[in-house]
């Protein structure tokens, strides 16, 4: 009954922050200096007059107060409807399913990917405390949390591609072919190195994190205890390390959604890869305003289930964490 | 790893970052308007002896762009940094003064950090109409929620504690319990806040300009070097590519360091 309660009261939460994030996003909208109707007419801008303007400006409901408008387009989005994309020409529900597809596969992988490589390394960084490797691995997990994402992908094109030719350059498909002639292999050549270059750089914080779970293991009485009874630090990494520090590093990783999707954006610039991020950039730049909201609200929605997984699993981990106001 | 004096350390890696930002300095006032002076006969160099890391497809020395960039960073970022420590500190202030109020701050910062921060900070540049000042606004607006979350909680726990308690009982003002008492005791935390912020500061304004939605292509940013870089890269350009970005790299981790050392220190 009160795993039910507390459900609810976490799903509530989330909605009421998405309709938060939904007010500020068609504020910031509204705020912008990009005119709609320019944008939408495009270089035809100079072909239309002042009294046509006024009708496009009727037509779509523009002569309203704002409040009025973010009613109309929160009527519109709770029935589903999330606009038109003028960038892409197609309804904004349908670029996003599209592009995130694509998108998914690289973020999913790269996800997995990095939480379980900066788990075991911190891991093994963490069991071998002082050792060369832990300070090797620390000094790369440091240095990568400062490392900007885009430039990391930049040395990686510029290493793996051009200068050694072992992966395409860019795309998600080689040139002139189309898409649903592109076969696994290919698709899995064009994605390898986005893929690692993104992983690597979520590594860091799981990494660091996970380690310092391990050092606060192995100085507890229960490691103490285990090493008087003559385990091993491997025993006591194996046996108590790994509980002790999987919990938080799999809460760090819902929790780091958001960053990931962030890099994801970066890493799809460089390696021009036909995804989510692409979009975003593209329709920030061409000011596409309701893709711009749809991705958004999207994003916002992925990013907060993954802090509401997070969140529930700290109050596994810690029964005295209470979830906390409104 | 046990640090054995963690106070001569912070001392000097303040020191490093001083003789850093002055070193920066000192070369905007040195180098003039050399980053952007175009030398058309010696267009995309590799690096050499008088071009010491190359050139430009105008012409321009990369070092002396690279320089211009980082000064530029360091400035966006401070500005950012020091801003977004402002917005944490008041917040957290009003947070304190009745639950309603920090129910809408703890609002406020769940749905910041539900949007990724670089759409977020899209967003914002998209709404201001992109520049510098825009980017600084953007950096600060979404970075202050850690900083706020630290300093609410040490803000409850000040309120309770004695000495504040006796204070108000002896009847001294609201303002003289935040000057004298309150604010004394967080500034350390701000300070050292904004230091952890900078960094990141730095980082998503680099990322920002490099998208397109920051500081203008005609200045000198990192994100800018690095755009252009982009364009020459299937050509086997690489010094356009690496430098500008080991640059950010290593004031970026300079940065990271002082500020880890300094609050182990405090």
């Amino acid at each position: 009954m009160r795993l039910i309660a507390l459900t609810i009261k976490r799903l509530a939460r989330l909605a009421l922050v998405l309709l938060c994030v939904a007010l500020v996003s068609y504020g910031l909208m509204m705020a912008s200096p990009v005119d709609p109707v320019d944008a939408y007419l495009g270089p035809q801008m100079a072909q239309v007059s002042p009294e046509q303007r006024a009708l496009i400006a009727q037509r779509w409901g523009f002569d309203q107060s704002p409040a009025v408008q973010f009613g109309h387009w929160l009527r519109q989005l709770i029935s589903g409807d999330l606009g038109w994309s003028h960038v892409y020409n197609q309804p904004v529900s349908e670029v996003i399913g599209q592009r995130f597809q694509r998108s998914i596969a690289l973020l999913g992988s790269a996800w997995l990917l990095s939480a379980l490589l900066g788990f075991s390394l911190g891991v093994v960084a963490g069991a071998k405390e002082g050792s060369k490797l832990d300070s090797i691995i620390s000094t790369y997990a440091l240095i990568t949390a400062s490392t900007p994402a885009f430039w990391l992908a930049i040395l990686a094109v510029l290493l793996f591609s051009v200068t050694l030719g072992w992966t395409p350059t860019c795309c998600a498909g080689p040139a002139g072919v189309l898409n649903q002639d592109v076969t696994l292999v290919t698709r899995l050549h064009h994605l390898l190195l986005p893929i690692v270059t993104l992983a690597l750089l979520g590594i860091a914080n799981i990494t660091l994190h996970t380690r310092a779970r391990m050092l606060e293991l192995m100085r507890s009485e229960v490691a103490t205890h285990a090493f008087a009874q003559g385990a091993s630090r491997i025993d006591v990494a194996w046996r108590h390390g790994l509980r002790h520090a999987s919990l938080p590093a799999v809460t760090l990783a819902f929790a780091s959604l958001g960053e990931l999707f962030g890099g994801s954006i970066l890493i799809e610039q460089v390696f021009t890869y036909p995804g989510l991020g692409q979009a975003t950039v593209a329709a920030g730049l061409r000011s596409d305003v309701p893709l711009l909201l749809g991705i958004a609200l999207f994003t916002a929605l992925f990013v907060s289930i993954g802090n509401m997984i997070a969140d529930s699993l700290y109050a596994v981990i810690d029964p005295r964490i209470q979830p906390g106001g409104l | 790893m046990s640090q054995p004096q963690p106070r001569l350390r912070a001392a000097f890696s303040l020191g490093v970052a001083t003789l850093l930002v002055v070193g920066l300095a000192a070369s905007q006032w040195l180098l003039g308007d050399s980053p952007q002076q175009m030398q058309f006969d010696a267009r995309l160099a590799p690096p050499s002896v008088e071009h010491w890391l190359g050139t430009d497809a105008l012409g321009r020395e990369l070092w002396a762009r690279t320089l211009a960039g980082l000064a530029l960073s360091f400035w966006v970022g401070c500005l950012a940094a020091l801003l977004s420590t402002l917005i944490a500190l008041s917040l957290a202030a009003l947070a304190t003064l009745s639950a309603r109020l920090d129910a809408l701050v703890s609002l406020l910062i769940d749905t910041l950090l539900s949007v990724p921060h670089l759409i977020l900070l899209m967003l914002i540049a998209f709404a201001l109409g992109g520049g510098t000042q825009a980017v600084i606004i953007a950096v600060a607006v979404t970075h202050w929620p850690s900083l706020a979350r630290v300093l609410r909680a040490e803000l409850w726990q000040l309120r309770q504690a004695p000495y504040v308690r006796i204070s108000r009982a002896l009847g001294k003002s609201r303002w003289f319990v935040l000057h004298g008492h309150l604010l004394p005791h967080l500034l350390p935390h701000c300070l050292v806040g904004a230091l952890l912020l900078f960094p990141h500061a730095i980082l998503h304004e680099a990322a920002l300009t490099f998208l397109g939605f920051g500081l203008s292509p005609s200045q000198p940013a990192i994100g800018v070097l690095l755009a252009d870089a982009m364009r020459y890269l299937s050509g086997g350009y690489w010094w356009l590519g690496v430098f500008p970005g080991l640059g950010l790299l290593l004031m970026v981790l300079g940065f990271e360091r002082l500020s880890s050392q300094l609050r182990r220190a405090l």
